[in-house]
Parts: structure tokens; sequence; C-alpha cells
């Protein structure tokens, strides 16, 4: 009867360990042997801490890098059908669909006669957004008051090789300029007079025939702008600038793989460390693995306290770790970009589930091969 | 003694010094293959960044002013100065030929297309394709497919020497002609190759080989403009400064650095009565972008030699701190702390260079394949970064186990050799 009664009891027990004694023995685990304990912890949080900065580097920095290659200026253009003008409200319903994701600036141009009779390029447009579309416009200086002109560079030398005021006449009507500044770009650019838009639909009456439009966003986004552009605009045609769209998927491609080749490298690196760290660290306690046994616990309450010992070592070391490599990515978005990556929450779970994984795995590794010694053997000390 | 020691230590502890050995060799390999990528990185983005096409132009330096709106071409064609078609190859001779990826002339002429009753007046382009040019003994092959890879025909491209031409996207829908129709340019019959799709003002012309263009122009030679695509280093201090005001040896190490300003000086150099001027468009981004690239792989690149470092610091201290009774027992026997860590540190020294000769090695192997399945291209290794990468294995082993060593030297051998670590 006693032994039934003590066998129950042996029975509850290892199926019903007492929970604050369990607790009891994972925090005493980690107080009594800190330097070991923060070890591991320290191989946890750095690993977790570089998978993070990796992580969240490789999700933003497609967008820091779609920023730059929007220094090359317009990847859409709106041009009126057949060669016409574009309907009045072309730009304000332009601007309503991009909102605010991007910058659109109309252009007019026209063939205009210098005094002695030669044909050049007038366009007229908004200066202050070509400045911003444009980048790589090298200008001596913009004009900023009604009758100042920019001069391309080839335009210059043959309108005004003094820097002299110039007439220019269109359709019996004559225009007086003041030449501003001059502009080279190395392109057809160079052989044009640019005039604020208000001067130039003062003197031609003629509206803007094109938009050129800068939107950042993946290729999706602005084919599905397209789209959306081609419907606001039945009488236009809206084409993306193949030149800029292609040499930029190229390129980011291109980055984005060595990008993840490097990400698969470095954290599997960071895992390996972890590994090492704590298969020793499980290794070195096999003494206590052995006492347990002889005091008769079972291989589950076991294996089950090593694994929430190293489940608990894993989250702790991945929020810690999240939270540094988190400051990492900023630091190196700062740095090379100018600004810093925003937090990624949604790698977090990633993270943790692969912290905890990690640890897990070597947790359990030591023990599948402890499992097979005779606890007296270690006790012995062999 | 020593030897004999370091030697038993790896033949007995086979499993601790593998485990070891591997951290170690895993770590090499990881951090000489992020170097060798982060040192090539900026060539392979240079080349990718070519997709953008030309980013010089050279023009008859005598030219009228373009008048072009929306890239078409409203010069009257008698207007203007022309280059010579037989200057071209020249190019070939300049100091910085082997970074000159490709050059395409081009001559807009304007045609009649069709019957007399609705000829149409459009614009037909001459062009190279990809024409075979010959420069003293060397042959080479250039053209728009090399500098306008953005450019995509439905059909075949035309050969160079034949009179076939490609129909822009827009004018083929107008005119209703596919590739392998027939059309009359100019009261000649000419097979359409192809349609030509670039998303710009090409998709409303013709374009043909340049002979044919220079035939209905009846100018032999003409070239009314080049584009040139070439691998530049970016813009510096230096390539600002105005070439005129430098002294001779400035402007030797100008000359000398494949700077877009100075091939644009030696591509007037090379074609008489030129003028080559960079498309700030794209000559000038390409250096922003590129830096870009540079600066996010170098920083990716010290977290990989980070990482690994850890990594070995980490197996080599678990290898030492699972040895404390061996250290407890040779310090009864008498020895030093001294010869304990001379010990330890040269089976550090060894572990570290076999690991290290293997992990450069593979570290190489994973490069290249890295080259191969993401650019196409070799990965170069410099095989100078061997003993640096050797050096460096070794003081990380050698940091990673001091403190463990430290540690286990320390210890009492009484408690040791008692097992009660």
């Amino acid at each position: 009867m006693s032994s039934q009664r003590n066998s129950d009891l042996i029975n509850r027990r290892s199926a019903k360990p007492h929970t604050s004694m369990f607790l009891r023995m994972l925090t005493r685990a980690a107080v009594l042997r800190r330097g070991r304990a923060a070890s591991a912890l320290l191989a946890m949080v750095v690993a977790a801490a570089v998978a993070t900065a990796m992580l969240n580097l490789y999700v933003d920095v497609q967008a820091k890098l779609r920023k730059e290659f929007r220094n090359y200026g317009a990847n859409i253009v709106v041009v009126g059908k057949d060669g016409q003008a574009l309907p009045a409200d072309a730009l304000t319903k332009i601007e309503s669909e991009i909102a605010g994701r991007g910058l659109a600036v109309p252009f007019a141009y026209i063939v205009a006669r210098t005094s002695d009779g030669q044909s050049v390029v007038v366009a007229g447009t908004n200066l202050d957004q070509v400045r911003k579309l444009d980048s790589w416009w090298s200008v001596t200086a913009w004009p900023n008051t009604s009758q100042d002109a920019l001069l391309g560079t080839r335009a210059a030398a043959v309108v005004s090789p003094q820097g002299k005021p110039f007439d220019l006449s269109f359709q019996e009507r004559t225009i007086h300029l003041n030449p501003a500044g001059t502009l080279r770009t190395g392109a057809s650019e160079d052989s044009r007079i640019y005039l604020s838009l208000k001067d130039f639909e003062n003197w031609t009456g003629v509206q803007p025939s094109t938009i050129e439009i800068a939107s950042s966003g993946s290729t999706e986004e602005i084919n599905a702008l397209i789209q959306q552009l081609s419907q606001a605009l039945p009488g236009a045609d809206v084409r993306p600038i193949r030149q800029i769209m292609e040499g930029e998927a190229r390129v980011l491609g291109k980055t984005r793989a060595t990008q993840a080749a490097a990400a698969v490298l470095i954290i599997a690196t960071a895992a390996l460390c972890v590994l090492s760290t704590l298969i020793g660290w499980v290794f070195d306690r096999r003494r206590d693995f052995a006492i347990m046994k002889a005091l008769g616990a079972s291989e589950g309450l076991i294996s089950g306290f090593f694994a929430a010992e190293a489940a608990a070592l894993g989250a702790v070391g991945a929020l810690v770790g999240f939270g540094i490599g988190v400051a990492v990515a900023a630091w190196i978005g700062r740095v090379n970009f100018h600004a810093p990556v925003v937090p990624r929450f949604n790698v977090l779970p990633i993270v943790f589930v692969g912290s905890i994984a990690v640890a897990l795995i070597s947790a359990i590794l030591p023990i599948f091969l402890l499992r097979r010694v005779q606890p007296a053997m270690i006790l012995r000390g062999e | 003694m020593f030897g004999r020691l370091v030697y038993e230590s790896f033949r007995r502890q086979k499993r601790r010094k593998l485990l070891a050995g591997v951290a170690i060799t895993l770590g090499v390999g990881v951090a000489t293959a992020m170097i060798a990528v982060a040192t090539d990185i900026g060539d392979k983005i240079s080349r990718e960044l070519r997709t953008y096409g030309a980013n010089l132009i050279v023009t008859p330096q005598e030219d009228t002013l373009d008048v072009q709106i929306g890239g078409v071409d409203l010069k009257p064609p008698s207007d203007g100065a022309y280059l010579n078609e037989a200057d071209l190859p020249k190019i070939r001779g300049t100091f910085w030929h082997h970074n000159i990826v490709g050059f395409a002339p081009m001559l807009p002429v304007s045609v009649r297309v069709g019957d007399n009753a609705d000829a149409k007046s459009l614009t037909l382009l001459g062009t190279y394709f990809s024409k075979r040019l010959t420069f003293g003994k060397e042959d080479f092959v250039t053209g728009v497919r090399i500098t306008h890879p953005w450019w995509k025909v439905q059909g075949a491209w035309p050969d160079d020497n034949s009179s076939d031409v490609l129909l822009g996207e827009s004018l083929a829908e107008q005119l209703d002609r596919k590739a392998g129709d027939e059309i009359e340019i100019a009261g000649h019959t000419h097979r359409v190759a192809g349609v030509l799709s670039t998303g710009g003002a090409e998709d409303n012309q013709i374009v043909a080989p340049l002979a044919l263009a220079q035939q209905i122009l009846g100018k032999p030679g003409a070239v009314r403009r080049l584009y040139v695509s070439a691998l530049t280093k970016p813009e510096d201090a230096l390539s600002r400064r105005d070439p005129k005001s430098m002294n001779p040896e400035m402007f030797d190490r100008w000359y000398c650095s494949p700077y877009v300003a100075s091939i644009a000086y030696q591509l007037q150099e090379a074609i008489p009565h030129s003028h080559a001027e960079q498309i700030r468009q794209i000559a000038q981004n390409e250096g922003t972008v590129l830096s870009r690239i540079k600066g996010l792989m170098l920083l990716v690149t010290l977290a990989a030699l980070f990482a690994s470092a850890l990594a070995v610091s980490a197996a080599m201290a678990t290898a030492i701190f699972e040895r404390r009774t061996e250290v407890g027992l040779m310090k009864a026997l008498g020895a030093g702390n001294a010869s304990v860590a001379a010990l330890f540190f040269a089976e550090a020294l060894l572990l570290a260079l076999i690991g290290g000769v293997v992990g450069f090695a593979g570290g190489a192997l994973l490069a290249r394949q890295i080259g191969r399945s993401i650019f196409d291209s070799q990965i170069a290794i410099e095989p100078v970064l061997c003993p640096v990468i050797l050096a460096i294995a070794v003081i990380v082993t050698f940091a990673g186990s001091a403190m463990a060593i430290r540690r286990a030297v320390k210890f009492d051998p009484v408690y040791a050799l008692r097992g009660e670590a």
C-alpha cells in the first residue's frame, strides 16, 4: 500500500514538477554561475544584434537607395497625344494622383528666332522645381526676377556672348531678356533658353506640352502610378523613361542580392558563435545534469529544464540584441546615407524566434550526447 | 617535450580541436569572402551602372545650336558640321581605351516614307548596331546594343552592312508594319528587320545602319554626334579643377586618372575638330550611387569581421575552459604559468594557421560563387590578402584565447583536480 503511494508520488512529481522549484533552479543556475551565464548571454545578444542590424538594413536600404536614384531625375514623362498641348488641368490632376510621393514639373517648348535670324529652342518651366528635379544641372546663377533667363552654354554663345541683354521673337512678338546665368548639362539643354512659366506664357501664349515626373518607389508602384495617370488623363501619353527605370532596377537588384548573401553569411556566423558558446556552457554543467538524474529526475524533466534555460537566454538575448541592432542600423544609415534607418518592428519576431531556436538547438544537442552516459561516470569525473 | 605535448594534444583531442578549427575556418572564410566582395563591388557596380547608357557625348566643334524638342530634331539636316566616321576607331588608341565600354555614332536625316501620294516626312537615325571595327591589329565590336542597353527589338537587329531598318514602336503601329515587312524610304524599298522600343523619341523614328543614312544625306563618312560609354572614377577635388590651371605634374596625374573630364579631354584629342562633354545626368549621379553602395558594403564587411572574430574567440574560450583539469595536473607537476600559457598559445597558433589557410581557400571559392551568381563575372582575390587574413586570424584567435587562458592558469590546481570547477 505504502509502496503504491510512494510510486504514485514519484509519478506525480515527475509528471508535474513543482513550479516554484523549477523557477528557482533556473534563477539560481544563472546567479551562481554568473561568469559563464554572462558570456553565454553576451554571445546571444551580439548575435541577435548583428542579425537585427543586417535584416533592418536589408529592408530599409532599398528605400534609401531608391531615393539616391531619384537624383537621376524624372522616371515618368507625360506628353500630349500626337504632339498636342496637354489639357490645362493636367498638372493639378497629376499632382493629386502622385499625392506627395514625387515631383511633377511642367515644360513648354517653342522655337524662337534670335535678332540675327537663328533658331533657338526656348523652354518655359517652373525653375524652382527643376532645380530639385534635375540636381545634376550645373548652373552659375538661377534667375529670380521676371525677364531673367537661364541660358544653356551653347545658346549663350549664340544669343549673348558678352552677357548682354538680348531680344527673341516668336510669331511677330518680341521679348527682351536678361541673361541671369548659364546652364551646362552636356545634353540638349545646353542649346536651350529657360524662362519662368509665367514669362513664357505671357510672351507666347503656349501651354505646357510635357510634364516630367520623378516618383520614387518599386517598379510595381511606378507601373501602378502610370496606369492611374493614364486613366486620369485620357488625352495624354504617359510613358516610363526606360533608360532610367531599367538602370535603377538592375543596379538595385544586384545590390539587393549582394546584401542578401552578406546577411546570410553574417547571420550564420553569429549563430555559429552562439552555438559554440552554449554547447560549451551546457557541457560544462554535466555534473548538475548527473546529480539531477541521480536524484531521480526523469530525462524529460532535465531536458525541459535545460531547454527552458536556453529559451529564457534566447528571449532575453533577442530583446536586448534587437535594441542594440536597431541602433547599429540607424548609425550605419546616418554614416552612409545621412538619414537614419527606421526601426522595422516586423524584424523582431524573426529575430526572437530565430534566437530561441538557435539557443534550443545548442542546448538539446549536448543533452542528447549526455543522455547515454551513466550519471555515476560523470560524477566520478570521467 | 613541448612539441610532443602539442602533438599529443592534437592527436588525443580530435573532437575538441575539430570544433575550434571548424569555427576558425568558417570565421576566416566568411571574412575573406566579404573582404573580396567589398573590394570588388565598386568595379562590379560601376559596370552595372553602364546600363544607364553613354556618359560622354562628342559633337563637332563648329556646330550650330541643336533645335531639339522632346528628342525630335527640328534642325534642317543641311545645317551644322559633322564628325568624320573614319576618325572613330582612333578612340581605341587613347590612354583609357580599356575603360571605354563602347560608342555609337548618330546621324539623323529626314526622309520621305511611302508612295508619292501620301508620303510622310520622318526622321531616320543612322547608327551602329554592333559593328565590327579595326584599330591597328585589334578587332572590336561597338554600337547601340552596348551603349543603349535599354533598347529592345522585336524581331531581329539589322546587320550593320545591310540596308535593313528598324521601325520605332509607335511608328510601326501608325504605318501598320511589322518585322519582315517591306517599307519604301526615299524611293528605295527596305526590309524591316524588327520593331524597336526605347521609351524615347526613337519610338517615332526609323533606325538604320549608319551607311544608309549617309547615303540618303549624300555625305559619306558624316556623323552628327557620338555617344561614348566609359567606366569612370567618381569626381574628387583634383577632377573639379580646370586642367589649364594645373602645373605639369598635376596635369599628368589628372590625365592618367579615369575621370570623366580627362576621358573627354582625350576623346577631343583623338577626334579632330570635336568637342567632348560629359552627360551630367549620367556622369554626375554615377559617383553618388557608387559611393553609397561602396560605403554600405564596407560597413557590412566590418559587421562580418566583427561577427567572425566573435565566433572564433567564443570557440577558443570554450575549448580552453574545458581543459581546466589538464592545467591543474600540469601545474601540480610543477609547470609555471608561463609554460602552460605558452602551450595553449602554441596550440592556438597552429589552429589559427590551419583554419586560416583552409578558410581563405573556402572564402575565395565563396566569393567566386557570389560573383558568378550575382554579377555573372569573376571576383578576383588578391593573393596579397592571404598573409593579411592569416595575420588577422592569428591575432583574433590569440585575443579570443587570452582571457580563457588567463582564467585557466589562475585557477587553483587543487580545486581543478578535485573537479570543483
